[in-house]
């Protein structure tokens, strides 16, 4: 592909910190390389505030190739911007016009409290990790051989697919209730579809949904909104399964 | 001076770790409950260590950079994990891995490590399966493997091309279950700034709240680094955007001897980089070399006809193309180890055929793979005469299950489809071998101060196999670790709570907190990211793939003269109390100025090439082997580890020797 440049304005939103009120600040570029990823250019612009003395927009990333979740941009009304099955660091500018607005905005929601600038705080998600999405095994490495139980290879793919969540949010951005509901399932549907994962299953989905609920996420209403904004297409499949999990839970429970 | 004891346990080779076990102190359940450990980085050695500590008892803080544990940069990790578990029945032991992983590390690494390290592998496919690691499984609902770089057996088990992912997550799993017990006390967005010795042993951490700035200190009886390797002191590397040398270099400081600093793998197969803009690079993982093959064009004009886009590379017959690992090393091909690969590509761009516009770039091509798994599949499902195009389609498909998100994100970046078109990649920085020295209970040379991972030098020689960190780092953090601190904290339970009012941590915090002053204070002209590059890029042209006397020692001088710039003309905006990115980059580009300085150094003084060292006065002449790199047994058999002195230039060498006793020593042939 020959490399093209363009001009664009970026609207990004700033906020000094948690307390202090924000808003969207007018940045217009000029000759960004279409073969630059929407980061490169966001570092091409805060090169530029830093030469100027200005403080630079703060926004989270870290591995910078889909894998590590930490990248957390709302690019033009969308979690990760306008492509699909990418997350905000595998966006590339070539996505965009010569001429374009972008604006830019955190990842919002009540139980991702904001930072600074575009920087959140998911930890929500780790405690809800820290209430059963886990196997209750000890780490002495004397457990079974690892192919004394064979696992059928479709519930082997399955689970797999769920747990390559990244948890980076944006599902829960995305979704008008901020439901967990897609992280959630991801995790309970991938140890509820290993054996090693099924013995505790029923107290892990009814802990983990509670936990969801104690950190103010919304109720889901099959929007199926997150499925699409997904960087990793974690499928709609997993909150019916965990559905399921959870009413024989409930059930068993009662 | 400290002297180097690495503390191998006597005994025959095969006996030495089970003995070892059996010998060390242990501490009482009950007086665990009295000691506290600090573990810096969440990785794979960190999270699994901190878990496994949690496990057994003691009192775990464990830090990290990032906002979640999970996010650590082993999450990156593709290709798979190794463990000499012979589900294949290919002749695989654990001897045949120690043996393999000693060689690929071109003699350079210690045995006694490396046994243990085989010794331990099954366990860790155990240990994942039961955390409910969703490694890939065959048909039968058995688990598969594959092959990976520089060995014969297949011996590397994967999750697509989502392995580290999912070894992460699982140690992920483990800690969180600590955190929610309240054994592990977790603290993310810190980084570690210091360690803190007192009476001559490390009594904790000085860490920097990244959100409020704050400067804490913490304590405990002993403290682990497993922070990563080092790879951006090249500015460009397939490290995460955050990984550093500062945890490593801080305790290198206060007197942890910084072990082989020169000894980098330069990774075959990355993404070249497009342009100026570019702030990492992208591996591809080296599975892709089981089935693509290497070439450029034999033809000059057909090199230059591809640059101008005059011509597409599918155009090439197969008699015009030089496959240059297959012609060069007949035996291993296009699976000869990294380093070897990554030379071999220098050379031919060297050469002038490289095939991108920067003239950095080879073909990793998969036709020949396409078609012959397209073939297979047509006779497994009984397709009488195929055609071409439904072999293609049944050759995609599998290519696709194998490797179909590392093509997604070759696409996403480059706009290419790999499908279609074979890829283009160069050799990047990505990992480093050298690290802090450790003994064989992976004690640094500081009492009480632990490395792990690839924060430490411990097994990888000069070399690191593909598929062989990930063992590393989960073999530590779980099973090394946790047993061997025993032997130091069993004299520790009358300790009791450690103060962070002594006069030590008073001291080290203040001298955290005056090095950050004086940053934000230079109130210069230029960005963090500016010195970076500038230092990256005489790194990468002096001290990178290929080194000799001359540019080592203007490396030396170069670093050093950006570091005097850095501490005059820095600007960081903002302030110090606050999330200040600027200011994160700036503490670590510091350390990177002066880690860049002893690397240089050290591969001045290493006058031999071994593994990813090259050096060119150092090949064989004449003969079958002409040109390739010439180990020196007689003069640098041993370990390079440096003492810190307050300048890298005057570091102190000390060197351990490595005994080889089961393994012969042999210049590595690959033809
Ligand atoms: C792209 C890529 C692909 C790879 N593929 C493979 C593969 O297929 N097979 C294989 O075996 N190996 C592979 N490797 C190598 C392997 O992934 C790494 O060597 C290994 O995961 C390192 O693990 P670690 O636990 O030592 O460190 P890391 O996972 O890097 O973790 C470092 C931790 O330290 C923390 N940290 C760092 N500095 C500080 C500080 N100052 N204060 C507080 N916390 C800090 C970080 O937050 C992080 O939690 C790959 C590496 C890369 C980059
Ligand atoms: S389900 Fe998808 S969108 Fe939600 S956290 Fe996981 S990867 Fe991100
Ligand atoms: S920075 Fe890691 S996923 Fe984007």
């Amino acid at each position: 592909m020959a490399e093209k440049f363009i001009d664009i304005t970026l609207k990004i939103w700033r906020q000094k910190d948690a307390k202090s009120a924000g808003k969207m600040v007018d940045y217009p570029m000029k000759k960004v390389s279409t073969d630059s990823s929407f980061l490169e250019m966001l570092d091409l612009l805060n090169e530029d505030l830093v030469n100027k003395g200005e403080e630079p927009v703060a926004f989270d990333h870290d591995c910078r190739e889909g894998i590590c979740g930490m990248c957390s941009l709302f690019i033009n009304g969308e979690a990760h911007g306008p492509d699909r099955g990418v997350t905000t660091c595998q966006l590339h500018m070539r996505m965009f016009k010569n001429g374009e607005t972008i604006t830019i905005e955190p990842f919002r929601a009540n139980a991702f409290p904001l930072i600074k600038d575009l920087v959140t705080d998911r930890g929500s998600f780790d405690r809800i990790i820290q209430k059963g999405g886990f196997v209750s095994v000890n780490t002495s490495g004397n457990t079974q051989d690892a192919n004394a139980l064979p696992i059928p290879k479709v519930d082997a793919d399955n689970a797999f697919d769920a747990a390559t969540c990244i948890g980076c949010g944006a599902c829960v951005a995305t979704c008008k209730n901020a439901s967990a509901m897609l992280f959630v399932s991801a995790k309970v549907s991938q140890l509820a579809l290993l054996p090693q994962g099924k013995v505790e299953a029923t107290e892990r989905v009814l802990n983990m949904v509670h936990q969801m609920d104690m950190e103010g996420f919304g109720n889901c209403t099959n929007t199926g909104a997150c499925e699409v904004e997904c960087p990793k297409g974690i499928s709609l499949d997993n909150i019916a399964r965990m559905n399921r999990e959870y009413l024989k839970a409930s059930i068993i429970a009662e | 001076m400290a002297t180097l004891d690495s503390k191998i346990p006597e005994g025959p080779i095969k006996d030495k770790w089970t003995n070892h076990k059996n010998n060390i102190n242990l501490v009482n359940p009950a007086n665990k409950r009295l000691i506290d450990v600090i573990v810096v980085g969440t990785g794979l050695a960190g999270g699994a260590a901190a878990a496994s500590l949690a496990e057994m008892g003691y009192n775990v803080k464990s830090f990290c950079y990032q906002d979640s544990p999970r996010r650590a940069h082993s999450i990156a990790a593709q290709g798979g994990i190794n463990a000499a578990k012979n589900y294949q029945n290919d002749g695989d032991s654990t001897y045949r891995l120690f043996y393999d992983t000693v060689k690929g590390g071109d003699y350079r690494s210690r045995e006694a490590n490396v046994y243990r390290l085989a010794e331990v592998s099954a366990n860790i496919i155990d240990q994942c399966v039961a955390q409910g690691v969703p490694f890939a499984r065959d048909y039968g609902g058995l688990l598969d493997n594959r092959s990976f770089g520089g060995v014969l057996v297949s011996r590397t088990f994967y999750a697509k091309g989502q392995t580290g992912q999912q070894l992460l997550l699982g140690a992920y799993s483990a800690l969180s279950r600590q955190i929610g017990k309240g054994k592990v006390k977790m603290y993310g967005r810190h980084e570690m700034l210091d360690v803190v010795i007192v009476d001559g042993k490390a009594r904790g951490i000085i860490a920097r709240n990244m959100v409020t700035g704050e400067i804490q200190s913490h304590s405990a009886h002993a403290v682990v680094v497993a922070t990563g390797g080092y790879g951006n002191v090249f500015f460009l590397s397939t490290n995460a955007m955050g990984s550093n040398v500062t945890a490593a270099w801080k305790i290198h400081k206060k007197g942890a001897y910084f072990a082989n600093p020169c000894y980098t793998q330069i990774h075959p197969t990355c993404i070249p980089r497009s342009g100026d803009h570019q702030s990492k690079l992208t591996l591809m993982s080296e599975s892709l070399r089981n089935d693509g093959r290497i070439w450029v064009p034999k033809k000059m004009e057909d090199v230059l006809a591809i640059r101008e886009g005059k011509l597409k590379p599918t155009q090439i017959k197969d008699e015009d193309r030089d496959y240059y690992l297959e012609r060069r090393y007949p035996a291993f091909g296009n699976l000869v180890p990294r380093d070897v690969a990554s030379r071999a590509a220098k050379e031919r761009c060297d050469a002038g055929y490289g095939v991108n516009a920067t003239g950095e770039a080879v073909y990793l091509d998969f036709k020949s793979a396409i078609f012959r798994y397209g073939t297979e599949k047509a006779l497994v499902e009984g397709i009488e005469n195929p055609s071409a195009a439904k072999i293609q389609e049944l050759g995609k498909a599998v290519i696709e299950a194998k490797y179909g998100n590392l093509f997604q994100m070759y696409y996403k970046i480059t706009d290419d489809n790999p499908y279609e078109s074979p890829m283009m990649i160069y050799p990047a920085v990505h990992y480093t071998m050298g690290g802090i020295w450790v003994d064989y209970n992976l004690m640094t040379t500081i009492p009480g101060c632990y490395a792990a991972g690839e924060a430490n030098f411990s097994d990888h020689g000069a070399n690191r196999l593909g598929a062989s960190a990930l063992m590393q780092g989960l073999a530590d953090g779980y099973f090394v670790l946790p047993y061997t601190i025993g032997d130091y904290l069993a004299n520790e339970i009358r300790t009791g709570e450690i103060s962070t009012d002594l006069p030590e941590f008073k001291a080290a915090k203040k001298e955290v907190e005056d090095r950050i002053a004086k940053m934000m204070n230079i109130k210069g002209t230029k960005s963090v990211d500016y010195f970076h590059k500038r230092l990256g890029k005489v790194m990468w042209d002096k001290v990178g793939m290929a080194r000799n006397v001359q540019g080592l020692t203007e490396a030396m001088a170069e670093i050093r003269a950006i570091r005097d710039e850095f501490w005059s003309d820095l600007r960081i905006p903002g302030t110090a109390d606050s999330l200040n990115p600027e200011l994160e980059k700036a503490g670590r580009v510091a350390d990177f100025l002066e880690l860049g300085e002893l690397f240089a150094k050290d591969a001045l003084e290493r006058r031999e090439s071994c593994g990813g060292h090259f050096r060119e006065d150092s090949v064989e002449v004449g003969g079958e082997q002409e040109g390739e790199a010439l180990r020196d047994d007689v003069n640098f058999k041993h370990v390079s580890a440096w003492e810190w002195t307050g300048d890298p230039a005057t570091s102190i060498l000390h060197k351990e020797d490595l005994k080889f006793d089961n393994i012969e020593l042999k210049q590595r042939s690959y033809k």
